[in-house]
C-alpha cells in the first residue's frame, strides 16, 4: 500500500532545531559584520577626523551612500553585481560584504565622534608628555574615546543585528528566512513569528538596558 | 572589461512609473511618521508616572519596537495578524509596521527631550497661571522640538529607507515597484542601481529641507 504524504505538517521539535541552527546563522553573520565592521569603521572615522579636507570629499561621500540607500536595495545590488565583475559570492558572503560595510559606514562617524569627545587640552598634555602621536592615540584617545562612544557603538552593533535579517532577501537561511520556511510548511504563521520575534528580543533587549545603565553610571 | 551588457533602455523607459512609486513611498513614509510622532508623543507622556497600566502597555510597544527588526514586526502585521483573522492589505502592513517602530523610537527621543528640560519651567509655567495644557503647548513643547529636531529628522530618513521593506509584504513602493520591473525583465542590475540613485536623492532633499526649516523655525 501507498503512503500518503501530506504537504502539510504541524510544528514539531524538529522545527525547533532548525529555527536554533538558523538563529545561530543569524548570530554567525552578525558577529562577523560587526566585528569587521567596527574594525574598518574606526580606522574611517580616523580617516574623517584626520583628514577634515579630502577625507571629506572622498570618504565622507561613499560611507553616506551606505547610510541613505536602503539595505535590502544595497543587498540585491551587490549579490547582482558581483557576478558582473567576475566575483562568484555566495548569499552568506555577499550579505557579509554589504553588512560590514553598512556597519563600517554607521561606525566612522560615531568613531569620529569618539575621537572628537577626547578633549583637545587632554591630547596636547599628552603630546607634551613626551609621547608619540600614535602614543597618544594607543594610550590616551583609544581608551577615553571607546568609552565615551560605547553606548552608541552597542546602538549601533544591536541595529545591525536586527537588520541581518534583511539578508534573507539572497536567500541565505537566517532566522526570518528559516521561519518563512517553516510557515509554508507547516501554516503556523503566528506561533513561528512569535518565537522569531522573542529570539531578537531576548538578544537585544538585556544588551540594551546594560548599556544604558552603564551609559546612566559613565554620565555621573 | 566585463562580459555584461548593461542595458539600461528598460530602466529609463519605466522611469516614470519608478518616479511615481518613490512618490508612493514618500507618501506611506510621511503617513508613517506622522501617525508616528503623534503615537510617540502620547507613548512618552504615559511612560512619565512610571507605575499603572499605561505605563506598562507604553513601555511593553517601545521595547518591543526598538529590539526586533522592523521586518519582523512587517510579518508580524501581516501574517501574525491574518492568522488571528484580520487581513490587512499590503498598504496597511506597511503602514502599521512603520508606524508602530517609528512610534517606539520617537517615545524615546521624546522622553529624553522631556528629561533634558529643568522641571522648574513647568511649575514656572502653572504658577504663572497657564493650565497643564497651555504650559506644555507654549512652555514644553517648543523646548523639546529644539532638542528632537534633527533626531527626528534623522527618524523620517530612516522611515523613508524602512519603507523599502513594502517590497517583501507584496507593497508596491519604489523598491516593490523596482522588483517587479526588473523580474519582468531580468535587468535587476540596472533596475535596482537607478532606485538606488533615487533613494540617495530623495535622502539628500530630505535632509536640506529639514535644515532650511530648521533655520525658519529656530530663528530666536
Amino acid at each position: 500500500m501507498e503512503q500518503t504524504v501530506t504537504v502539510f505538517s504541524g510544528f514539531s521539535a524538529q522545527d525547533l532545531l532548525f529555527l536554533g541552527e538558523a538563529a545561530l546563522r543569524t548570530l554567525w553573520i552578525s558577529l562577523l559584520s560587526i566585528a569587521i565592521g567596527s574594525f574598518l569603521g574606526g580606522i574611517f572615522g580616523w580617516v574623517l577626523y584626520e583628514s577634515k579636507n579630502w577625507g571629506g570629499i572622498l570618504v565622507n561621500p561613499v560611507l553616506d551612500i551606505f547610510r541613505s540607500v536602503p539595505l535590502i536595495v544595497q543587498l540585491v545590488l551587490f549579490y547582482n553585481f558581483a557576478p558582473i565583475v567576475g566575483l562568484n559570492l555566495d548569499a552568506f558572503e555577499s550579505g557579509l560584504v554589504v553588512l560590514t560595510m553598512y556597519t563600517s559606514a554607521l561606525v566612522a562617524n560615531v568613531a569620529r565622534g569618539g575621537i572628537e569627545s577626547v578633549g583637545r587640552s587632554m591630547r596636547i598634555a599628552s603630546r607634551s608628555l613626551g609621547m608619540s602621536y600614535w602614543q597618544d592615540m594607543r594610550h590616551v584617545v583609544f581608551p577615553i574615546g571607546t568609552r565615551a562612544i560605547f553606548p552608541s557603538w552597542v546602538g549601533v552593533a544591536l541595529g545591525v543585528m536586527k537588520d541581518s535579517a534583511l539578508v534573507s532577501v539572497l536567500g541565505y537561511v537566517e532566522l526570518v528566512k528559516a521561519s518563512q520556511v517553516l510557515i509554508t510548511r507547516t501554516q503556523e504563521p503566528l506561533l513561528i513569528i512569535l518565537v522569531v520575534g522573542a529570539f531578537y528580543f531576548v538578544l537585544s533587549y538585556p544588551v540594551s538596558r546594560y548599556s544604558a545603565k552603564l551609559e546612566r553610571r559613565w554620565s555621573q | 572589461m566585463f562580459e555584461y551588457n548593461f542595458h539600461w533602455r528598460p530602466v529609463f523607459k519605466s522611469l516614470p512609473d519608478l518616479l511615481e512609486a518613490a512618490l508612493t513611498t514618500l507618501q506611506v513614509a510621511s503617513l508613517a511618521m506622522t501617525a508616528g510622532i503623534l503615537l510617540g508623543f502620547i507613548l512618552a507622556v504615559s511612560r512619565m508616572r512610571e507605575t499603572g497600566l499605561i505605563y506598562w502597555f507604553a513601555t511593553t510597544w517601545v521595547e518591543l519596537a526598538r529590539n526586533t527588526p522592523a521586518l519582523f514586526q512587517l510579518f508580524f502585521f501581516g501574517f501574525g495578524l491574518g492568522a488571528l483573522g484580520f487581513h490587512l492589505s499590503p498598504y496597511l502592513i506597511v503602514l502599521a509596521g512603520l508606524t508602530f517602530n517609528t512610534a517606539g523610537y520617537l517615545a524615546e527621543n521624546f522622553r529624553g527631550g522631556f528629561e533634558a528640560i529643568p522641571s522648574t519651567q513647568l511649575r514656572a509655567a502653572r504658577s504663572l497661571g497657564m493650565n497643564p495644557w497651555q504650559a506644555y503647548t507654549r512652555i514644553l513643547i517648543p523646548q523639546v522640538m529644539r532638542i528632537v529636531y534633527y533626531p527626528m529628522t534623522n527618524q523620517f530618513v530612516w522611515v523613508v529607507l524602512m519603507s523599502s521593506l513594502g517590497m517583501l509584504v507584496g507593497y508596491r513602493e519604489l523598491t516593490g515597484e523596482t522588483q517587479f520591473f526588473a523580474s519582468k525583465t531580468y535587468r535587476i542590475f540596472e533596475y535596482f542601481a537607478v532606485t538606488a540613485v533615487i533613494y540617495y536623492v530623495m535622502v539628500k532633499v530630505i535632509l536640506v529641507l529639514s535644515k532650511f526649516c530648521a533655520s525658519r523655525f529656530f530663528r530666536y
